[in-house]
């Protein structure tokens, strides 16, 4: 055991190894053990969230937590490279800033207070059932009483959903997104 | 693009590197493109057309065009109607103007039918090919010698585009933009292409889309669109911001460009009358909004009720964003929903645009940070002023839920979900989804709600693999499409968004990740039919052969009688070259085997605008709203005549001249930061790299000033003030104009009052405007002053 | 095992600042501070305990129909700074604990559980790039991605460069990469391109090596950088020359007092 021990201690190693104490013989369990922290984890194939060139990334993810994200070096597009920006999602979606919370104001209030989630989405419901009742224009089969806006960070398939709901169901025609931006 | 694109920059470098390709960079400063270019240009914001028009002219005037490429794949041989009046004969306007719009009547080709102009409209519908021409066959002369054909009316229209025009104007030297112009149209012909990369530093101007149209212009001349390595690039700044244009969340449009309705479009029959074209591509257009109906109402929309067409909401005037908020801020609105998007800091005057939200019963805000525009009630006023109910939903992140982004490159790629989204996150999928389900249970027997009712809404909660399903189509009560080219305008087929068909023939190829070939085919997905370079006929002369060895992307094999080559065809396969065209069978069918813009009624890549635009068939220089500066090509004209400057007292406007806005302010982004800040001043990362707003000044103009780098300034237009930091740098030069000094201001927008770094909203300086064809607003181009600040904030 | 090396060539550097943040993510690093500098574009300013890759910006005066690129007008240049891991690396001489080793690819690594922040590193690198931080006082720099480059992984800065202007590879190779693109620059008329990798002064070579355009200095990087344990031999002669006379003093004053 003691003997164990000693061998351990680097000057011991390094008389043994006749080497100088900067290399290898000085390194610690740590460092010797040391991996990437994605090594093992799953792998998303995903694209970058930021501007419009679409750059492939791989999301590594273990136990239901993200651990990194890098640029996808089969991509034809960009070869595994990201800006700045794209290099910082790793920050964006993992920041304590990032809000998991469903926020009410009411009208007038000074501050935030939590809702259930649940009960918001019925809220909401609520108000766009009056409001489309109260200014719904029967000549024109639309309601010009409430609007959208937003759309290019977002999926196709959510911009078709809600220009569907929105428009093909609901007679809105204010819908408008960042394409004028 | 190195500022905003970086890694889509790297291809640049390649060229550069192993091509010795040329990059010419034209902006108002020099920034991380203009270091890495050969060639940069510093020239006057808001002078684009007087520069891009100038071009046009030293290829006219030196028969720098591609001739066979103009004359067999233009309207240049086109003969122009009698009784149309250029900007030469009526003072800087075209024939047509009663003053307040223009009647685009006498902008037709020769023997052209009349046309009936929309009452509203403007936007993305301008795409729509049937209100554009009709099945006449267009007269032409080959020679491009007759008086009225396009290619002399495009000469006679900018002769007066100078290379002196564009050292007064632009503040470019003679010389530079002769050496210059010399260059850029070497990038012609056979053996040789160029390509035009832009971004909104073009687009947000009072004549954005007349720019863009330059561009077109000078690219057709020199035979540089449907070719490897030419075209036009627009560098879109949002990662869906091209998905969102395609499957709109917009006003005007529906899926694939199909127009929305307007109240006078009383049923189907009406609508395809108006929208369908009988030659081109857009004959179709019956199978594709048939399909949309199907896919929205399903087993409700039957032939007899005209599958639901009147389900559909009218448009009645101007929808668009800006055209709403003044509604808004005029108490007109009750609700809004606000999905991942910033308006508080990201949108033209943006006091006002938060003033407005003032005004709401109720606000949804959807977010992966609580942003400006949910705390806007708190931040400009006294929140017990503020009756607007706010909710905020905290949004799923890119990684935690799959789909598709299509980039700037109309390419589809498909994310897979890594983890779920933490706490009350969630997907937009799943908020609407869910939200449809309440409304559709609230929904009565009301007429109302017939069309709420009939929507199909089947959906699991967070299922975007069976959205795109939807997307792409299917037979009614059977296989999914192969294509759009299945689709059918009888209800026997049903179809989301007809330009995407083909996505997900029984495979989800925006999820394909085996790329090959030097165009990335087996990657992801390009609209449409996995094309990768638009309109590539036209790599391909007139006979079918390639235009060179060097430059060859399709072709037509005799032997297998069919296009091929290493793009997919953008061209109906079996169409020989010498195909003449069969007038009787109509839509593709009616078009020759030399018409490689198959969109197009007559086939042709258009140098002239015969329909669709409403400031002018052709682009014409006009100073921005507010400019200091004479329009020297235009004396009698100074603006755009049918811009809307939307001036009401909370939307004021500097005169022009102004004297006490001495300054042209531009605004723009940077490589470190996102938009309006939400994505970017909210991560340590990123926030360390720009901490601050500044404003970026030439050291003359510090000098006037007396402002040492660094310090404090104050900012002001007629729509109010700010304070930023000074960045004194000889990368923001002062220019010689119309012969007085003139001093530019840039300023990156990205900041706001919350996040890790915080600072003054540049958008509140903005006015909000609205550019005739799509109603985008004006920013890059302005008045303002500067001074040093007598108080520096947080010192 | 293969000696692995950086070649960063600021021509092709664009100077967006992907390399520190891909460093940052991967290392998990803290920012450094919200500071505005006003200096150009660079608000990080240098590397340190918490920068371990750092874009600098050198501005000159922009000249119109010149780009910042061509070969008679260099207007602004980026190059982006990082460890130079030398072949005889000051901090490693230094460090009393063993803390600091050379890796088997050749790359310096600062050991975090051994470090005990005496901070005697800082002060011996050529470059000042070693940098203790202040909370917790141990030392940091540029750790060469040793745990990617154990698994066969290239470093996250290198990855990320949207550009290819960060290279990472085999030593030997990136220097006759280096060698071309040189010449390669001079016949595009860039006279003023040259490799910076110090390997004719006491550092003995460099695992990271810079092509840039004109003086060092602008880029930050000293034209004659000197590892201090160069003047051991000296210092050790001094001292025992001392000693040899202190000695024969000290023996002289015993011989003469005997005599008298």
């Amino acid at each position: 055991m003691l003997a164990e021990l000693l061998l351990k201690w680097p000057l011991i190693r390094q008389l043994r190894d006749r080497a100088d104490g900067t290399g290898p013989e000085s390194m610690t369990g740590r460092t010797l053990e040391l991996a990437p922290k994605n090594e093992g984890a799953k792998s998303a194939r995903s694209i970058c969230p930021y501007c419009g060139v679409g750059c492939g990334q791989l999301v590594y993810h273990r136990g239901g937590k993200v651990v990194s994200i890098e640029g996808d070096p089969e991509s034809p597009v960009s070869r595994g490279h990201l800006c700045p920006k794209g290099a910082a999602s790793y920050e964006l979606v993992t920041h304590p800033g990032r809000a998991k919370k469903v926020r009410y104001r009411a009208p007038f209030a000074r501050e935030w207070v939590d809702l259930p989630l649940e009960q918001a989405m019925e809220m909401v419901a609520e108000r766009v059932w009056e409001t489309r009742a109260r200014t719904f224009d029967r000549t024109h089969n639309h309601t010009t009483g409430m609007a959208h806006l937003g759309g290019a960070t977002l999926d196709n398939e959510e911009n078709y959903l809600i220009k569907k709901l929105f428009t093909g169901g609901l007679g809105m025609v204010c819908i408008s997104n960042q394409a004028r931006i | 693009m190195a500022e905003n694109h970086p890694v889509a920059f790297q291809w640049v470098i390649e060229a550069r590197e192993k091509n010795g390709a040329k990059v010419i960079h034209v902006d108002p400063r020099f920034n991380r493109t203009s270091a890495m270019a050969d060639y940069w240009l510093p020239l006057r914001a808001g002078s684009d057309i007087v520069f891009l028009g100038a071009m046009i002219n030293y290829v006219l005037a030196n028969q720098r065009e591609f001739r066979e490429y103009v004359v067999r794949y233009t309207n240049a041989a086109t003969i122009l109607r009698e009784d149309f009046k250029d900007t030469e004969d009526l003072g800087g306007l075209f024939s047509g103007f009663d003053g307040r719009k223009y009647d685009p009547e006498s902008w037709l080709y020769q023997g052209a039918e009349s046309k009936h102009v929309p009452k509203t409209g403007g936007g993305h519908g301008k795409d729509r090919g049937g209100e554009a021409q009709d099945v006449h066959q267009p007269i032409r002369d080959e020679t491009l010698q007759h008086p009225r054909c396009v290619f002399q009316v495009l000469k006679r229209h900018f002769a007066r585009y100078t290379p002196e025009m564009v050292e007064r104007n632009c503040g470019i030297p003679r010389e530079k933009f002769l050496q210059i112009a010399d260059i850029f149209t070497s990038a012609s012909g056979r053996e040789k292409t160029g390509a035009i990369c832009y971004a909104v530093g073009w687009t947000q101007h009072s004549s954005g889309v007349q720019t863009i149209r330059s561009a077109c212009i000078l690219q057709l001349l020199l035979g540089n669109i449907g070719r490897p390595g030419g075209g036009i690039l627009a560098l879109r700044g949002h990662a869906s911001i091209q998905g969102s244009t395609d499957i709109p969340t917009l006003y005007d449009i529906l899926p694939g460009y199909l127009p929305m309705p307007t109240y006078e479009e009383k049923d189907l029959r009406n609508y395809i009358q108006k929208h369908k074209s009988p030659k081109g591509w857009w004959y179709n257009l019956d199978k594709y909004i048939v399909s949309l109906l199907k896919a929205y109402y399903g087993d409700a929309a039957v032939e007899n009720n005209d599958f639901g067409f009147q389900w559909l909401p009218r448009l009645t005037g101007d929808h668009s964003h800006f055209g709403y908020w003044t509604d808004m801020k005029d108490g007109k609105l009750e609700g809004l929903f606000v999905m991942g998007q910033n308006p508080a800091v990201g949108a033209p005057n943006a006091r006002f645009e938060r003033e407005a939200l003032a005004r709401l019963k109720w606000l949804v805000v959807r977010d992966m940070v609580e942003t400006e525009t949910a705390t806007f009630w708190r931040d400009d006023f006294e929140p017990s002023e503020v009756g607007t109910e706010v909710f905020f939903f905290p949004a799923a992140s890119h990684v935690e839920k799959a789909g598709t982004f299509t980039n700037t490159q109309r390419l589809l790629q498909w994310r897979e979900k890594a983890v779920e989204p933490p706490g009350d996150c969630r997907s937009e999928t799943e908020f609407v989804v869910r939200l449809g389900r309440m409304l559709k249970a609230r929904a009565t027997d009301d007429p109302r709600d017939a069309g709420l009712r009939a929507l199909t809404w089947s959906y699991a909660d967070d299922d975007n693999d069976q959205v795109l399903r939807e997307i792409h189509g299917w037979h009614i009560g059977g296989e999914p499409l192969r294509h759009f080219g299945e689709l059918k305008n009888d209800g026997s087929t049903a179809c989301g968004c007809w330009i995407y068909s083909g996505v997900y023939d029984g495979e989800n190829k925006a999820l394909k990740r085996e790329p090959h070939g030097r165009y990335g085919h087996g990657w992801g997905y390009a609209w449409p039919l996995d094309r990768r370079i638009l309109y590539n006929r036209a790599s391909a002369a007139p006979d079918g052969s390639p235009w060179s060895e060097r430059k060859k992307l399709v072709w037509w094999d005799e032997a297998k009688g069919e296009w091929c080559g290493d793009d997919v065809p953008d061209f109906t396969r079996g169409k020989r070259p010498d195909y003449k065209g069969d007038e009787d069978r109509g839509g593709d069918e009616a078009l020759p085997g030399d018409a490689p813009f198959i969109m197009h009624p007559d086939g042709a890549g258009w140098l002239w605008v015969p329909s669709g635009l409403k400031d002018g068939p052709l682009p014409a220089h006009y100073e921005p709203l507010e400019s200091n500066l004479e329009n020297e090509l235009y004396p009698q004209q100074k603006t755009n005549p049918v811009a809307n400057r939307m001036e009401r007292p909370d939307n004021p406007y500097a005169a022009s001249p102004d004297e006490r806005f001495p300054y042209i302010l531009t605004t723009y982004r940077l490589t470190e930061h996102h938009t309006a800040g939400g994505m970017s001043r909210t991560l340590s990362h990123l926030a360390e790299l720009q901490p601050a707003l500044f404003a970026e000044i030439s050291p003359e103009l510090a000098k006037e000033i007396e402002v040492g780098n660094g310090e404090w300034i104050t900012i002001s237009t007629a729509r109010g003030s700010i304070q930023a930091r000074a960045l004194v740098t000889q990368r923001m030069p002062s220019l010689d104009v119309q012969g007085r000094r003139v001093h530019q201001v840039g300023m990156p927008y990205h900041f706001g009052r919350n996040g890790l770094v915080t600072g003054d909203i540049v958008n509140d300086l903005l006015a909000i405007s609205e550019e005739p064809n799509v109603k985008i607003f004006e920013s890059k181009a302005l008045t303002c002053n500067v001074t040093k600040s007598d108080i520096w904030p947080g010192v | 095992m293969a000696i692995t090396g950086f070649l960063t060539d600021s021509t092709l550097c664009i100077g967006c600042k992907a390399c520190e943040v891909a460093c940052k993510e991967w290392n998990e690093v803290p920012s450094d501070g919200f500071v505005f500098t006003a200096l150009s574009y660079d608000n990080t300013a240098a590397l340190g305990h918490s920068t371990w890759r750092h874009v600098k910006f050198v501005e000159r005066e922009p000249h119109a129909g010149h780009g910042g690129n061509s070969p008679s007008h260099v207007t602004w240049e980026f190059s982006s700074d990082v460890c130079k891991h030398c072949e005889n690396a000051g901090c490693l001489e230094a460090c009393p604990t063993g803390s600091i080793v050379r890796t088997e690819f050749g790359g310096v690594y600062v050991q975090p559980d051994v470090c005990n922040g005496c901070g005697y590193c800082v002060v011996t690198c050529p470059f000042g790039v070693v940098d203790r931080r202040p909370d917790d006082g141990r030392a940091f720099k540029c750790t060469f991605c040793y745990d990617r480059q154990k698994f066969g992984e290239q470093p996250a800065c290198a990855k990320a460069c949207p550009t290819s202007s960060i290279l990472f590879g085999d030593l030997e190779q990136l220097q006759q990469l280096a060698d071309q693109r040189i010449a390669k620059l001079h016949g595009e008329g860039m006279t003023d391109a040259k490799l910076y990798d110090a390997r004719d002064t006491s550092v003995g070579g460099t695992h990271a090596m810079f092509v840039i355009r004109g003086d060092e200095r602008a880029y930050n990087l000293p034209p004659n950088p000197e590892v201090p344990t160069v003047h051991l031999r000296k210092a050790w002669t001094s001292a025992a020359v001392a000693a040899g006379v202190i000695a024969l003093t000290t023996l002289a004053a015993f011989a003469m007092e005997r005599r008298s």
